[in-house]
């Protein structure tokens, strides 16, 4: 082995980002892809990456970046690696730029700038409507250079299935599986990078790719890697229902100008253009002056599926409601939307540039993710070269992109997962360098690499002999309507508790499932088994630390323990406005903290513990996108410090 | 009543076994399309008979046709799979492999070569570092609205299976590769190693090898302008010759 090699699982952004960087530095990266890396998930994003690169003469700031981030995360974020990654992204934006991303330009020839939801600045560098892939190709050309240059090897179309770790419980390498050949084997390396994605397809049918099953998380999970924030799933406003899967349509189509509506009639069966402006119920403007359709992605979702159920104004009475753009120029919009808007028309068949899309809510993105530490410097940012940073409790074994925990807290705002993933993957290539320069580890011991791969051998073989009377395909759709039904946009302890019960169930199913193959070239069926079974472990995580967060914060919505600002109507001096702050208060007491669950081997559902969220940088406070509450709060803040001191 | 979608799958049980094909039916809905006919297959894998086979491997993805993962031949024609929708195809529905590519399992096809050739023409910007050095050139919005064409790029072999030139013994690079070639050439720092980049391309299995038969921009499902980049390619080869040949 060589003494700089280090081992990356998952060519997404994230992992590309890491690659890239560890060579530079010197090292040597074994890179390990279920599908060829320019083929991965960060494809899907469509609508840009934030950096406050002000170019609009806005006054946005990199720090101002930073409070919409934590704000938008409901403060469940720890600040540190936030605030040192909303101050890095104008300078990975122009990195970007520099390696050739087809950035849309403004008439100067500067890079163009958007709004995306949960902030009044043009943030948002975009690519068309394709910018995760255009990001991804960007980083994929790097890569391949560096692998032309021998210090890349890549194993696409190969399974990591475990982590080896040594005696003192130092990652030494990992175990995977050829997806064509079915076999197994060994790799030695200084370090096990995991940028492997979220684990969306849990919840059946959502936005996420066919390779997102969670399966390396949970793997790694079960080593003991600690699983921070489950709970905190992120559910995209506007969502195209597909036979298959959920398509998106970007945020972007918000930011340009979309506007959100439904007939102010429940049951109107007129069409679209027959209903007359007056008659239209454009409810995210009419109830967030201020934002209007672009309020965070958690708000918008919960109002377009509570007008459906609650309100009962869905259109035509159904799951559905407008996303028109047909106000714009089409030459605007082909421009400035083309590729998206091609995605709807092509599954669709219908022109979106004339005819209101339809739209719903689908499961998006994971906030949560693989805990992944970092060292933060006496200033409160991340201390630069650490090789703490991003690595998670075991030793040697790194977390990053989606894959992680950090940044975004419990919720998400839109186009900062791309920034993320490369700032993470940056970040980790630093920690990985670092991690070479300081290390004594002696290299793997051969037997320990051939016992771990015969591990992996045998249970696999135990898997694809498996002959049960059931289908694994049919217990995952029931996996994700179940999940889907009683976790995502709204959850209820009763529900929860019920969902438990048919998570148990299907995992008990899963033992009496068929491989319904016995090949050994190119099974996907058996190794689906593998794969059911890391999504049932981590929905058991996501359910359990739900249904013990008994509050609302972010995307995690418990209606029984909601607490409601007053209406925007209500006057500042009115105690209802106190009596809100107070049970704010006492909410972040008991709340603001970041789960963390943890496998245990000796029972069927994890531990779940709590750990202090670092808000050293900005004091929590209420969310409040319609502007009112600011003046509320801080007559609030004056009054009880003026108590505090007399006391 | 129920309709059902009728379906001839192409099958190959590993990389030297023979192909033989295999018919499903598989309940109709609204709005299906080819990735959901083969979940179909697996949630109950048996054959329109009846009989249990194993279910069907293939590639997919992003199933937004950004990713270019679940290319296969559809009723004869190379495209994706998720943006085949049913209601638009003639049924028997045929699925095959692609036949420009070592088939791995079924409808899954090994499409390395595509990516060690992106590798053989040095398709990417040779940047001094990733440190921050400032924003990078200044471009006109147009030149993106061209180069952004070409970027789309996925890497699914559209071009390539319908080549007549490009087949599974020889060693040409084929026309997505080219178009590779070409982007790079329009970046502005791309254009600074543009001559070691044509060098490349005129190598063994180049760009001499394309037969201009022009079926390659038909087949693109992104309608990159391949054959045009193949004209300027060729264009700035001869220029870069000549001025290679002033500088001795």
């Amino acid at each position: 082995m060589s003494e700089k090699r280090v081992l990356i699982v998952g060519g997404g952004l994230a992992g590309l980002a890491a690659a890239m960087k560890a060579c530079e530095l010197g090292l040597e990266v074994d890179i390990f892809s279920m599908v060829h890396v320019k083929r991965s998930h960060s494809v899907c994003a469509q609508g840009g990456i934030n950096g406050a690169v002000n170019t609009k003469g806005e006054g946005d700031s990199p720090y101002i970046h930073f409070v919409d981030t934590i704000k938008g995360g409901d403060f469940l974020a720890d600040q540190p690696p936030v605030l040192s990654m909303c101050e890095a992204a104008p300078s990975v934006i122009n990195m970007m730029d520099r390696l050739g991303v087809t950035f849309n330009r403004t008439p100067e020839g500067l890079l163009d700038f958007r709004r995306f939801g949960g902030t009044l600045h043009h943030r948002t560098a975009f690519a068309g409507a394709s910018t995760g892939q255009q990001l991804l190709y960007s980083l994929d050309e790097q890569v391949r250079r560096w692998e032309a240059e021998g210090k890349v090897r890549k194993f696409e179309n190969w399974e990591f299935t475990r982590l080896i770790l040594d005696k003192d419980g130092r990652a030494v390498g990992l175990v995977a599986q050829d997806l064509t050949t079915m076999e197994f084997k060994s790799f030695p390396g200084l370090a096990v990078v995991l940028a492997t994605g979220g684990p969306g397809l849990m919840f059946g049918k959502t936005t996420n790719s066919t390779i997102n099953f969670g399966s390396a998380t949970s793997a790694a999970y079960k080593q003991g890697v600690w699983y921070g924030n489950p709970e905190m799933v992120q559910i995209h406003p506007t969502g195209i229902p597909g036979s298959d899967k959920l398509r998106l349509i970007s945020e972007s189509a918000r930011g340009e100008g979309g506007r959100v509506w439904v007939p102010r009639k429940a049951g109107d069966k007129r069409a679209w253009n027959e209903i007359p402006p007056a008659e239209r119920y454009y409810f995210l403007e009419e109830r967030y002056p201020l934002y209007g359709n672009l309020v965070p992605r958690d708000i918008a979702s919960r109002e377009i599926a509570l007008i459906c159920t609650k309100e009962g104004l869905g259109i035509g009475g159904r799951q559905a409601v407008y996303l028109d753009l047909t106000h714009q120029p089409e030459e605007y919009l082909l421009k400035k939307l083309g590729a998206i808007l091609d995605i709807y028309e092509k599954f669709r068949g219908v022109d979106p540039k004339k005819v209101p899309m339809e739209i719903y809510p689908a499961y998006h993105y994971s906030m949560g993710g693989l805990y992944a530490g970092y060292e933060a410097d006496s200033t409160g940012r991340l201390l630069k070269n650490s090789p703490k940073n991003q690595e998670t409790n075991i030793p040697g074994v790194y977390a990053i992109g989606e894959a992680d925990h950090q940044y975004h807290g419990a919720n998400r705002l839109g186009a900062n997962s791309l920034m993320s993933c490369i700032f993470a993957g940056l970040v980790c290539g630093e920690s990985l360098a670092a991690l070479a320069k300081n290390s004594k580890t002696a290299e793997a011991a051969s037997s320990l690499l051939e016992s771990e791969c015969k591990l992996e051998e045998e249970t696999y073989k135990k898997l694809a002999a498996q002959d049960g009377p059931e289908n694994p395909f049919v217990i995952h759709k029931e996996l994700g309507d179940a999940m889907s039904a009683y976790c995502l946009i709204e959850r209820h302890n009763g529900e929860l508790k019920k969902l438990q019960g048919m998570v148990d169930s299907f995992a008990e199913r899963l033992k009496k499932a068929s491989s319904l193959d016995k090949s050994n070239s190119g099974n996907m069926s058996a190794v689906f088994l593998r794969q059911l079974d890391g999504m049932i472990t981590m929905s058991k995580a996501v359910v359990d630390a739900a249904l013990l967060r008994d509050e609302c914060r972010g995307a995690h919505s418990k209606p029984d323990f909601d607490n409601p600002a007053p209406s925007k109507e209500t006057p500042i001096e009115d105690p209802a406005w106190t009596a809100y702050y107070e049970k704010f208060l006492a909410q972040t007491q008991t709340w603001l903290k970041t789960t963390v669950a943890k496998y245990d081997p000796k029972k069927s559902h994890p531990t779940i513990e709590y750990q202090t969220v670092d808000t050293r940088h900005l004091e929590p406070e209420p969310r409040d996108y319609t502007g009112v509450g600011k003046k509320a709060w801080a007559k609030f803040k004056e009054k009880r410090q003026a108590t505090q001191a007399k006391a | 009543m129920s309709k059902n979608v009728e379906i001839l799958v192409k099958r190959q049980d590993s990389p030297k076994a023979p192909s033989y094909w295999v018919e499903f039916s598989v309940p109709y809905e609204e709005g299906m399309n080819v990735i959901s006919l083969l979940q179909g297959i697996r949630r109950d894998p048996k054959d329109k008979s009846g009989k249990s086979v194993t279910p069907v491997t293939w590639e997919s993805s992003c199933l937004e046709e950004v990713c270019g993962a679940c290319t296969m031949v559809i009723n004869g024609k190379v495209r994706q799979a998720c943006t085949a929708l049913v209601d638009q195809l003639e049924q028997p529905i045929k699925l095959e492999p692609m036949s420009k590519f070592p088939v791995e399992r079924d409808l899954r096809v090994n499409r390395q070569r595509i990516f060690d050739n992106l590798k053989k023409v040095n398709a990417w910007v040779e940047v001094d570092g990733y440190h921050d050095l400032g924003p990078g050139p200044r471009q006109n919005p147009d030149d993106q609205t061209t180069t952004y064409k070409y970027s789309e790029c996925m890497s699914c072999g559209c071009c390539m299976e319908v080549c007549p030139q490009f087949t599974k013994d020889n060693d040409f690079i084929g026309a997505a590769v080219l178009g590779q070639a070409r982007l790079f050439n329009m970046h502005p720092t791309g254009e600074m190693q543009m001559p070691k980049r044509l060098d490349k391309v005129t190598d063994k299995g180049g760009i001499q090898d394309c037969g201009l038969a022009q079926q390659c921009v038909k087949a693109c499902p992104k309608h990159i302008p391949l054959v045009e980049a193949i004209g300027q390619l060729q264009r700035d080869i001869t220029v870069n010759k000549v001025f290679g040949a002033l500088k001795k």
